[in-house]
């Protein structure tokens, strides 16, 4: 095998149940997941289907009732938060909702020092920090000197989740998680926030778990996919096969579904059933 | 920041509030500057004096005197003495004495005794009146004429060789003195209570001192309430379920009971106005603490959290900077709210005895309690607790205005 | 060519905030739509699609306000109305809306059966209980809804099926027109599959005349509606069938929108989307010129100068740019 193609990330039996007893919900059930180097991957699922219960898990923001994460090929043990910070050094997320994302006290500037903090790079000087900011900001198509000195809320959804994107390009992560990144912006914001997840990929050469509803937007991202469905693993394998040639009923259910505008949009087959 | 304090301030309720509030603290710290009296000395030999001003009878006889000739002093004189039923009786004996009664008005003084003069005849006999009532008549007519007299006063010391009385000085009925040659005036605003202290003094004092109490039960309450609820809702698990466990127990007895058994188990003579304000402190912090449990509940699962702590902040790193400044206005809230129900609290506390003892210093709730056993409100002496009453409102009304002041401006949902 | 349903001539409404500023959020907007006919409006959010939504209803309330104008649904002109009038003649009989998060509409208290009773009776005072259970009771059938829904409490509904009840409701009166603003995105694929068959049947039955479908999914868009009008600040920018708009659009912003649209498809892997720089103009001043001018990468010194006409050019085509269909397409192709 390739060096690089070895998983860099893997999660083995992952449960996590909420609740006890009669009100006990199996969030995630007995997922195995496995992530290479250099990859993107999308966890592709409804809203209840688990996936981002078992991205908080991968990125260690909750514990797992059961299973196991393997890291680098060693198995991961987050029981202390000195351990879990040494962990996070290596994995970083992208959410949601780039507006309850930022500390909306905080400026900007205070958001992305901290990530040149957590390199090791407190001490440089001043103005070698100020490069890096503005290097950052570049990256992401924003200016640094139009934002330094801003809170969060003075930008635009897209802007602010571009600056998510300038925090992980200073953090150079090993593996980013990204949560439906693109889920609340405009849909021409969302080519440029995929194209610099794409560059983040190519020239930084991270690892990418894409979390996502979309099916086109996980086919059109990544290079395999997961399908979820009530906290379980439905369908896996290369984007190809899964979404041109689906074999799981859900999956073909999913994709039926979605609207297409070059293929036909059978609306013969919704079954009115459900309550 | 900046921008907060403005719409802050562009609140018309927390403008109305904060200036009330603000009378009122500037009245506490510059009021004693001016009256330098001890709050709680017995100035007044006697209960409950009424307001006003109270000129020194010694000094005025001392005086310069000066000669006005008004018209209607000797009216005003005899108006001040004659009183509601004696103006009836001159009434009565008038019309029986044939006087048509449309001609009679008894709020009209000088026409009043004009009428009585020309008419009034002891040796007239009224059918229908009794012996002991003609009498009467007579004697308030030789009490009448002694007013109307035209003679002076006159003072007269004791001869320290013979022990006879010698004419010193004779006060005239149209003499005045300027008040401001009177040496001693004092202006008893709100008269005295039931020591004989001035009551307005009293209540700057005691303001103050309730004030102070229930700022210190706020901030005790509110600390314990912040602390207690940032810890639950953070740390959740073990740590949250035994403070709820306590929360809910201060939840089911009733605080005031409570407060009243703490006070009570002190005794009097523990019991310093510090000593109160901490017990009320320590007996209101629940409800704080478990709005703002709910309130780090929501906010831990936010998305902000969980960046910082891929930015591997510390746990106080994170409760400081991004727990903190999003439940800052709500706790500055609820503290304005445990201040004015500290005051509420001690004065109920005093009302029923177990406030601060009362060697000290006043309180508001004290105020209302000498008021109460000395039976001012039965007696109809309404300066004695009025005034407190009015001063309780104030304070907690201005709170509250200055609350919803603040939540038009942190709650979106209210703004207009 | 049909009846015309929903005429809308230079209709312009503004939003005044609260520091007394002007937002022209809807600006002069012309529209027509046939009988039997449906027209998306497709645009970024801040374009002002929900807002014309709003305002097509003909019924203000602060802080939107009507300007300028005029509506006329089927012969009716509802603009300059009595706002009372509007509300009891108009609202829910000729024309129906769905906001996109209606599902929150029911009253959790309410069992479905009385929801429905409350719009009607706003409506009819006069009508029975047992008249309106047995127009429901049809009309849901028709609609695939089954009848023990109308006994049920919104808690116990699946959100697909919340909103789908919602939408049977506001058309319950059989509205001349409909405007469904965003009524799926909230949604599942699955269960917004089924609001859309919904909303054809609705209109197919005749229960609906015409339909306007607000949504800045595209895919869908180019399912759901025929024509497609393309927003942008305030503005129209470009109208055409939905075929056209959006395999051969003309104005730059459409193309630019087209080029970012994403289906699971094969051969889209990988193929570069278009991204459309900068952000839209702040409507409180908008730019005197085009306002697109600041993002468009084929802009000219007079964009930014003159304002451009929303140019017609046969077959219910037009778009509002300086260049012509053959400069454009041109332009297009060498990318």
């Amino acid at each position: 095998m390739v060096e690089e193609n070895q998983a860099i990330l893997k999660g083995v039996g992952l449960t996590k149940v909420f609740g006890l007893g009669h009100r006990k919900t199996i969030a995630v059930d007995h997922v195995d997941v496995e992530f290479r180097e250099g990859e993107v991957s999308s966890i592709v699922g409804e809203s209840g289907s688990g996936k981002t219960t078992l991205a908080k898990m991968l990125l260690g923001l909750i514990n797992p009732t059961e299973g196991e994460i393997y890291f680098q090929g060693k198995r991961l043990d987050l029981r202390t938060y000195k351990k879990k910070k040494e962990y996070w050094t290596n994995i970083q997320a992208i959410f949601q909702d780039p507006y309850s994302s930022y500390n909306i006290f905080n400026k900007i500037d205070t958001l992305l020092l901290d990530c040149i903090r957590m390199r090791g790079g407190h001490r440089l000087p001043h103005a070698r920090k100020v490069e890096m900011m503005t290097e950052a900001c570049s990256f992401v198509n924003l200016k640094y000197e139009e934002l330094t000195n801003k809170y969060p809320f003075e930008l635009s959804g897209g802007q602010m989740q571009r600056l998510m994107i300038a925090r992980i390009f200073l953090l150079k992560p090993k593996i980013l998680v990204a949560d439906e990144p693109t889920s609340m912006i405009d849909a021409c914001s969302r080519a440029t926030i995929l194209d610099m997840l794409m560059k983040l990929r190519d020239e930084v050469g991270m690892t990418i778990i894409f979390i996502t509803h979309d099916i086109g937007l996980a086919y059109y991202v990544s290079d395999s996919v997961y399908i979820m469905a009530h906290g379980k693993i439905v369908e896996s394998g290369s984007a190809d096969d899964v979404i041109l040639h689906p074999k799981a009923e859900y999956t073909r259910r999913l994709i039926n579904d979605v609207p297409k505008i070059h293929e036909a949009w059978d609306l013969s087959t919704v079954d009115y059933s459900e309550i | 920041m900046k921008h907060t304090l403005q719409q802050i301030f562009r609140s018309g309720k927390f403008v109305t509030g904060f200036s009330i509030f603000t009378a009122l603290l500037l009245i506490v710290i510059f009021y004693p500057l001016i009256v330098r009296d001890d709050p709680l000395a017995n100035i007044g030999q006697g209960t409950f004096f009424p307001p006003g001003v109270y000129v020194n009878v010694y000094d005025s006889i001392n005086a310069p005197p000066y000669i006005l000739n008004l018209s209607d002093a000797a009216a005003k004189r005899v108006a001040s003495k004659l009183g509601n039923q004696e103006r009836k009786d001159l009434k009565e004996w008038l019309v029986a004495a044939g006087i048509p009664e449309d001609e009679i008005d008894i709020t009209d003084t000088a026409k009043l005794l004009d009428l009585w003069e020309k008419n009034y005849d002891p040796t007239k006999n009224i059918p229908g009146m009794t012996l002991a009532r003609q009498r009467y008549f007579q004697r308030l007519n030789a009490s009448l004429q002694g007013i109307l007299s035209v003679e002076g006063i006159t003072i007269a010391n004791p001869n320290p060789q013979t022990g006879a009385l010698e004419a010193v000085k004779t006060v005239q009925q149209a003499d005045y003195v300027n008040i401001s040659q009177v040496p001693n005036v004092r202006v008893l605003a709100l008269g005295t209570d039931n020591f004989g202290r001035d009551v307005l003094t009293e209540l700057v004092k005691a303001t103050g001192v309730s004030l102070q109490i229930g700022i210190v039960a706020g901030i005790i309450a509110t600390l314990i309430g912040l602390i207690l609820g940032l810890l639950g809702g953070y740390v959740g698990g073990t740590v949250d379920d035994i403070i709820m466990f306590i929360t809910n127990l201060f939840i089911v007895i009733p605080s005031f009971v409570l407060l009243i058994l703490i006070s009570f188990s002190i005794g009097q003579e523990k019991r310093g106005a510090f000593t109160i304000a901490v017990v009320i402190g320590f007996t209101s912090w629940v409800w704080t603490a478990r709005a703002v449990r709910s309130q780090v509940i929501s906010l831990r699962v936010r998305d902000h959290v969980n960046l910082s702590k891929l930015s591997g902040h510390s746990i106080p790193h994170i409760i400081i900077n991004d727990i903190l400044p999003y439940i800052a206005s709500y706790v500055v809230m609820a503290l304005i709210l445990q201040i004015s129900s500290g005051i509420l609290a001690e004065a109920g506390l005093s009302i029923l005895g177990l406030g601060p003892r009362t060697t000290e210093v006043p309180t508001l709730g004290l105020m209302m309690n000498w008021a109460m056993i000395y039976q001012a409100q039965i007696l109809g002496k309404w300066w004695a607790y009025l005034p407190v009453l009015v001063t309780i409102a104030l304070i907690t009304f201005s709170m509250n205005l200055m609350n919803t002041g603040l939540d038009q401006v942190f709650n979106p949902a209210l703004r207009e | 060519m049909g009846k015309i349903m929903l005429e809308v001539n230079e209709l312009t409404t503004k939003y005044i905030t609260r520091f007394g500023e002007n937002v022209y959020a809807v600006d002069h907007v012309s529209l027509k739509v046939e009988e039997g006919k449906s027209l998306g409006i497709a645009g970024e959010s801040g374009c002002g699609k929900s807002t014309l939504a709003l305002s097509l209803m003909g019924y203000y309330f602060a802080p939107l306000h009507y300007t300028s104008g005029e509506i006329i649904i089927d012969g009716q002109k509802i603009t300059g109305m009595d706002p009372d009038d509007i509300r009891r003649k108009i609202l829910g009989k000729e024309i129906a809306y769905i906001p996109q998060a209606a599902m929150n509409a029911l009253n959790p208290t309410l069992k479905i059966i009385h929801f429905i009773e409350d719009v009607i009776h706003a409506h009819d005072p006069k009508a029975t209980k047992k008249e309106i259970y047995e127009l429901a009771r049809e009309r849901f059938a028709i609609l695939g809804l089954p009848e023990e829904v109308l006994q049920k409490y919104p808690v116990e509904l699946s959100g697909g099926m919340k909103q789908r009840t919602v939408i049977a409701t506001s058309v319950i009166l059989s509205p001349k027109v409909l405007i469904a603003d965003e009524p799926s995105s909230a949604l599942d694929v699955t269960s917004q599959k089924m609001v859309i068959k919904m909303l054809k049947d609705l209109m197919e039955k005749g229960f609906v005349k015409a339909m306007i479908f607000i949504t800045h999914e595209l895919p869908l868009l180019y399912n759901v509606t025929d024509d497609i009008m393309v927003m942008y600040a305030g503005q129209i920018v470009e109208k055409g069938t939905a075929r056209e708009v959006v395999f051969d659009p003309l104005h730059p912003y459409s193309k630019g929108l087209m080029g970012a649209i994403i289906v699971p498809e094969s051969g889209v892997r990988n193929v570069k989307l278009t991204a459309i720089p900068g952000t839209p103009p702040n409507l409180k001043n908008p730019p005197s010129g085009c306002r697109f001018a600041d993002r468009c990468k084929y802009v000219q010194p007079e964009c930014k100068v003159r304002s451009i006409d929303f140019r017609d050019v046969g077959n219910g085509r037009a778009y509002r740019c300086i260049f012509s269909e053959e400069q454009l397409r041109k332009a297009y192709q060498n990318g």
